[in-house]
């Protein structure tokens, strides 16, 4: 649980891809077999958006003992609040060439910017918005529900309700985010062209950064007293409040600190995929996303980084390969993993690696 | 007597008609047709070079011999199957059968062999005559020994009621012998007396209308107590207004008392649907304190059961839903006790590892949905005996397939109940629900209740499934889209606790019927996803919750 | 008209003006909101009546215990003892009565965090540590101090604090298991180890929940001796129903309370309960 060597193998490995992806992507030329095509830069830049989630998740629920089911909904906030800023930079390159309405509201007749799109042309604002809406959220709902002592199955289930109800919320045209196609087309990031290589490249050393940062962050959240506290909350919540601790607002600062970072994520995954819509916060995104860190090794937020980017490869792999076959796999992790690998791969190689030892 | 007076009205009707016809800019001066002996003949030989006038006549002077053929004649006019053979301009009535035209002979009824359709030539028809035709044939029908076909010509008459038709149908009322039809008489007489230039008429008309639901009635009292811009009601007497305004005060009355028993039936529907879909989860996250995210993929495979059945027996869908829902609990009961043994019981005192490896599982039966019967929606029958709906009054009408699933759900809770409280099993799964070491002790083999359970709830979604295929698409997403719902029953009604789930899955289903027309149907989820949330937080155990120390901890 | 009140209204204060407390009685720590036990009683519980469905676990319970006593409450199973800890800890709201603090602390209107800050410490019947967490983790977490998210995400031991833990580590014998993993320990050693996040916890009053469950003789020595030397300085309760053990405890004079069907049935010595016939009807008549 300490800061350890596999912490530090992943960070190594962390700055190893920021610094080696962006070079031969932008550096080694196209016909050299060390090139790296752009779609790669893209996807791994994905990768590390989900990684990012992952600890969020991660910090909930392995080390606070809270399953949220819902934590792709904060991720898609922040995701929603970056792709606002980016339909507004669209101006008159839209479909439409309306200089302030994004093509989707012309399309639906509104005459002006709804009030809660104002100031997202703003970059500042925008991102403001990234870590205020999430963590607002994050913040009314945990007050609520760990105030009336909702804990285990019943917190992950209204988790999955707040998700579900915001995915029916912003299916719909008339809550002003686009409805089913949520929004896509974008053109530019701060005046940045988002095809270009150049800022993919730095987009992806970006999110290397953030999760880098979030990752030591956590570390630091998790190894000091308070990071203590809160897994001693998850073993024995009733011993933690008898002995004076005030379980709720610990609960509730991991899991507003947790669903900014989601936000976060959110926010650098949109720009590089080039699209947002409601099926992010479909329920079983969230599912998927505990998943991860169940492969990884909860409670461990390498674990988390190591198990999103092995399944989402697999995903990646085999959605393209053997379609069908990706949800039979990924149905039998969820069961193999919860049977067999309690503690995931980080866990599992531990124990190797100590009886290898002995 | 009634055959001459039918006689005497459909010749009235189709002169009126006629008149009316003649009114407009003629097209040319309607030749004089020859008189014949038999209006059948004469028909027969003039009707193909015709112009629609003299259709009109001759349609007229059919219609006054009052014959079966004749009816049979003017019909096919209408419904375009009258031809004339270009070859001798006989006229026949035809009906199309692949690229031939099957022809009878109009005066004998017998088959006259069949023609190309080259070679015919369709008797053609405009709007005011088709509409004279139908008048004409309405009238034929009041007549009719089938009260059905009785109330179809009444309706037929009143779309386009006129003095001379509404004399026919006073005339009419004392002898017809059905209650539906001289209500629906009488309710077209009072409209029409609306229009009465004398106001004792149309008081008595306004009378009449008390207490009816029908939205022309609604409409019409309306216009009579409406102010027009210059402040001249559209009624001048001013009793006669406050007659309509009463009338319509009961009428929106009624109106809104239907339209509240309308929104509870709907309510307790979806309620019902609800509640099916939640019980087994209640059973099995009550007892076993297990959350089956496969839940919704279990009502899924009894769904897939019911278009297997279909599929095994297409020549009786009626019974194939009977036959399904014992097939669905048995289906869905073999898949529950595999994930039990195989996968949940590894799990115990997990329950977040629970939740996960049974979403695994869901993901698994998805996939094999879809492999097996491909990723499209299955089309389920629904059997004669589920079709149609229960006409209570013309506001409110109620769907068989809806009201069954009411008391079908109503069925299944009973016998659940049964099971629980009266057999060794139920007695052994309330005792392992309530202490599970305790019960060990006494000799309850707890790995077979547990088993039993998984199974019981299962079979339930199965079965639960049986129904909802008489519903929704039964698709491989069935589950997942009902999931989510039953566990808010689940929650809402507090857990192990089967009279909860039913209350909050029924109370719930009212609600959301009751929300729905204010805010719309998603955002009515929305609403009800919010209240649960909020509802939780104040009642953390449901709103029947378990009390006492057993709930402690 | 109840005993404290009418202790008020003699010492002339009212509840909302609260006077100057006395000192506290602790050297180590007192935490701000400590309780005013100038009265010369830590604890007030009247007429406390908690029903869970009908069934009254409590029944007009009235307990007064004294600033540093070792009271030593028994009672058959159902009798109300943990109930009555779950109502003085926050746990459960009673449906009438009242707890109070010292003078000046209303235990109802507080929340189970609160309760622990102001001074009371809680031993649960299943010993309960943080299984994960190492002995001296253990001992950290319990320390008495501001336990607010903020403080804590940045707070470093200091050396008095270090020296503390130390101290308690050696009383609980648990020096040489100091890097253990709680989860590790023997049953025994949770329980002391429960003690021992008690003592870190500093509290006026210490309610301990059948504390020598499961412990071979010797700890059971162990633990009264350690009991009885924490009377004076803190007012101890134990909830016991071993009699032996509450006769170890008690010695001769101690006061015992006898609890049955959620309200007092005698009070005094162990020898005078004992002798009750009524105590007598309820632990041989069953």
């Amino acid at each position: 649980m300490r800061a350890d060597r596999g912490g530090n193998v992943f960070l190594g490995v962390l700055l190893a891809v920021a610094i080696l992806v962006p070079l031969l992507n932008v550096l080694v030329p196209e016909s050299s077999p060390f090139h790296m095509s752009g779609y790669t830069v893209t996807l791994l830049g994905k990768y590390l958006t989900y990684a990012m989630l992952a600890i969020a998740v991660d910090l909930v629920w392995g080390y606070c003992g809270i399953l949220s089911l819902g934590h792709a909904a904060f991720f898609a906030l922040g995701g929603y609040a970056m792709g606002m800023y980016l339909m507004r930079q669209i101006g008159t390159r839209g479909v439409y060439g309306d200089p302030v309405l994004p093509d989707f509201m012309v399309f639906l007749n509104w005459k002006e910017l709804p009030w809660f799109w104002h100031g997202f042309d703003h970059f500042g604002y925008a991102m403001l918005m990234v870590v205020l809406v999430p963590g607002l959220l994050a913040l009314v709902f945990g007050w609520f529900a760990f105030r009336s002592r909702v804990t285990g199955v019943y917190l992950s289930i209204i988790t999955q309700a707040l998700t579900y109800a915001l995915m029916l919320a912003f299916f719909r045209n008339d809550m002003g985010f686009g409805g089913n196609n949520g929004f896509t087309d974008f053109k530019e990031l701060l005046g940045f062209n988002l095809q270009a290589p150049g800022t993919r490249a730095a987009l992806f050393v970006c999110t290397a950064v953030a999760l880098g940062a979030s990752y030591l962050l956590c570390r630091y959240v998790v190894s000091s007293r308070a990071g203590r506290v809160v897994a001693a909350v998850r073993d024995a919540e009733n011993r933690a409040r008898f002995i004076g601790y005030k379980v709720e607002s610990y609960k509730l600062w991991v899991f507003v600190f947790s669903a900014v970072l989601a936000g976060i994520a959110g926010a650098l995954y949109v720009p590089q995929v080039g699209i947002i819509n409601p099926s992010e916060f479909s329920p079983v995104n969230s599912i998927e996303v505990v998943i991860w860190v169940a492969i990884g090794g909860r409670g461990t937020l390498y674990g988390a980084v190591a198990g999103a980017v092995l399944v989402n490869y697999a995903k990646t792999y085999f959605t393209a390969a053997l379609p069908s076959f990706w949800l039979y796999a990924l149905g039998a992790l969820f069961v193999l993993v919860t049977l067999f690998l309690p503690r995931g791969v980080v866990g599992a190689l531990g124990r190797w690696r100590s009886t290898v030892r002995a | 007597m009634q055959k001459l007076i039918r006689n005497i009205a459909v010749s009235l009707w189709l002169l009126l008609a006629g008149a009316a016809m003649a009114q407009q800019p003629a097209p040319e001066p309607a030749p004089v047709i020859e008189a014949a002996a038999d209006p059948m003949t004469a028909a027969l030989t003039a009707l193909p070079g015709a112009s629609y006038s003299d259709k009109q006549q001759l349609a007229v002077q059919l219609a006054a011999t009052g014959t079966p053929q004749a009816r049979a004649l003017l019909q096919a006019l209408l419904d375009g199957n009258l031809y004339a053979r270009t070859a001798d301009q006989r006229v026949f009535i035809g009906a199309s059968t692949d690229d031939v035209i099957a022809l009878t002979d109009p005066r004998t009824g017998q088959s006259a062999g069949t023609s190309s359709e080259d070679a015919l030539e369709k008797i053609g028809t405009n709007n005011a005559l088709r509409r004279a035709l139908r008048g004409a044939l309405a009238l034929f029908d009041l007549a009719n020994p089938d009260a059905g076909a009785r109330l179809a010509a009444v309706k037929e008459i009143l779309g386009g009621l006129d003095d001379t038709a509404a004399a026919m149908l006073r005339a009419r009322l004392p002898a017809e012998p059905d209650a539906t039809v001289r209500r629906e008489i009488n309710l077209g007489l009072a409209l029409h007396d609306l229009d009465s230039s004398e106001a004792p008429r149309r008081l008595a008309g306004v009378k009449a209308l008390v207490g009816s639901l029908n939205s022309d009635v609604y409409n019409r009292l309306k216009v009579l107590t409406e102010q027009g811009s210059d402040g001249s009601y559209t009624e001048p007497d001013e009793a006669i207004r406050s007659a309509a305004r009463a009338s319509l005060d009961s009428i929106e009355n009624r109106r809104v008392l239907y339209g509240g028993i309308e929104t509870l039936f709907f309510g307790l529907s979806l309620g019902s649907v609800l509640v099916l879909a939640a019980i087994g989860l209640s059973i099995t996250f009550g007892v076993m304190g297990i959350i089956n995210m496969a839940h919704g993929e279990l009502m899924m495979l009894g769904a897939y059961t019911t278009y297997v059945v279909q599929q095994a027996m297409p020549n009786h869908i009626g019974a194939s839903i009977i036959v399904a829902i014992p097939a669905a609990f048995i289906v869905s009961a073999l898949a529950g006790v595999a994930i039990e043994r195989g996968i949940v019981r590894f799990l115990y005192g997990r329950p977040l590892e629970t939740l996960l490896a049974t979403f695994g599982v869901s993901l698994v039966l998805q996939q094999v949905v879809r492999d097996v019967f491909s990723a499209n929606n299955r089309p389920i029958e629904t059997p004669a005996w589920l079709a149609g709906s229960l006409q209570i009054n013309e506001v409110l009408s109620i769907t068989w397939v809806r009201l069954y699933i009411v008391f079908f759900t109503l069925a299944v809770f009973a016998l659940l109940l049964l099971v629980l409280k009266r057999t060794r099993l139920g007695l052994e799964v309330r005792a392992v629900s309530q202490n599970r070491p305790m019960a060990r002790a006494m000799g309850i083999r707890t790995e077979w209740v547990d088993a039993m359970t998984f199974g019981l709830g299962s079979g339930i979604a199965g079965v639960a499934g049986v129904a909802l295929s008489q519903l929704t698409n039964v698709g491989p997403n069935l589950g997942q889209s009902y999931i989510v719902d039953s566990f808010m029953v689940v929650v809402f009604g507090g857990v192990a606790n089967l009279w909860g789930t039913l209350v909050g899955g029924l109370s719930l289903g009212v609600f959301n019927k009751i929300l729905e027309p204010f805010a719309g149907a998603v955002l009515a989820k929305i609403l009800m996803l919010v209240f649960l949330i909020l509802f939780i937080q104040r009642r953390p155990r449901g709103l029947f919750p378990q009390k006492g120390r057993a709930a402690e901890g | 008209m109840n005993m404290r009140s009418v202790m008020r209204k003699l010492s002339g204060r009212s509840r909302s003006v609260s006077g100057p407390r006395s000192g506290p009685l602790l050297a180590t720590h007192a935490p701000d909101a400590g309780p005013d036990a100038s009265r010369g009683v830590m604890l007030y519980l009247e007429d406390i009546t908690v029903s869970f469905d009908g069934f009254r676990a409590l029944n007009a319970l009235t307990l007064y215990v004294e600033t540093g006593e070792l009271r030593c409450i028994i009672g058959p199973n159902g009798a109300g003892k943990t109930t009555m800890m779950d109502v003085i800890t926050g746990k459960t709201r009673p449906d009438t009565g009242s707890a109070w603090f010292g003078q000046t602390i209303d235990l109802l209107s507080l929340h189970e965090p609160e309760i622990a800050q102001a001074g009371i410490g809680r031993k649960f019947q299943k010993p309960t540590v943080f299984e994960q967490h190492t002995v001296f983790e253990n001992l950290e977490l319990a320390m008495a101090g501001d336990k607010s998210v903020w403080k804590w995400l940045t707070a470093k031991l200091t050396p008095q604090q270090l020296e503390r833990i130390d101290e308690v580590l050696t009383t609980i014998g648990l020096t040489e298991q100091r890097r253990a993993r709680a989860g590790a320990l023997s049953h025994g050693q949770k329980q002391w180890l429960e003690i021992g996040m008690l003592l870190m916890q500093n509290p006026q009053l210490l309610l301990v929940d059948e504390p020598v469950a499961g412990m071979t003789p010797q700890e059971v020595e162990r633990t009264a001796a350690l009991l009885t030397s924490l009377a004076g300085k803190h007012s101890v309760v134990v909830v016991e129903h071993d009699m032996a053990f509450v006769r170890t405890l008690a010695g001769s004079h101690g006061r015992v309370t006898v609890l049955h069907e959620g309200s007092v049935l005698a009070e005094g010595s162990i020898d005078e309960v004992q002798a009750n016939p009524k105590v007598i009807e309820v632990y041989l008549g069953e």
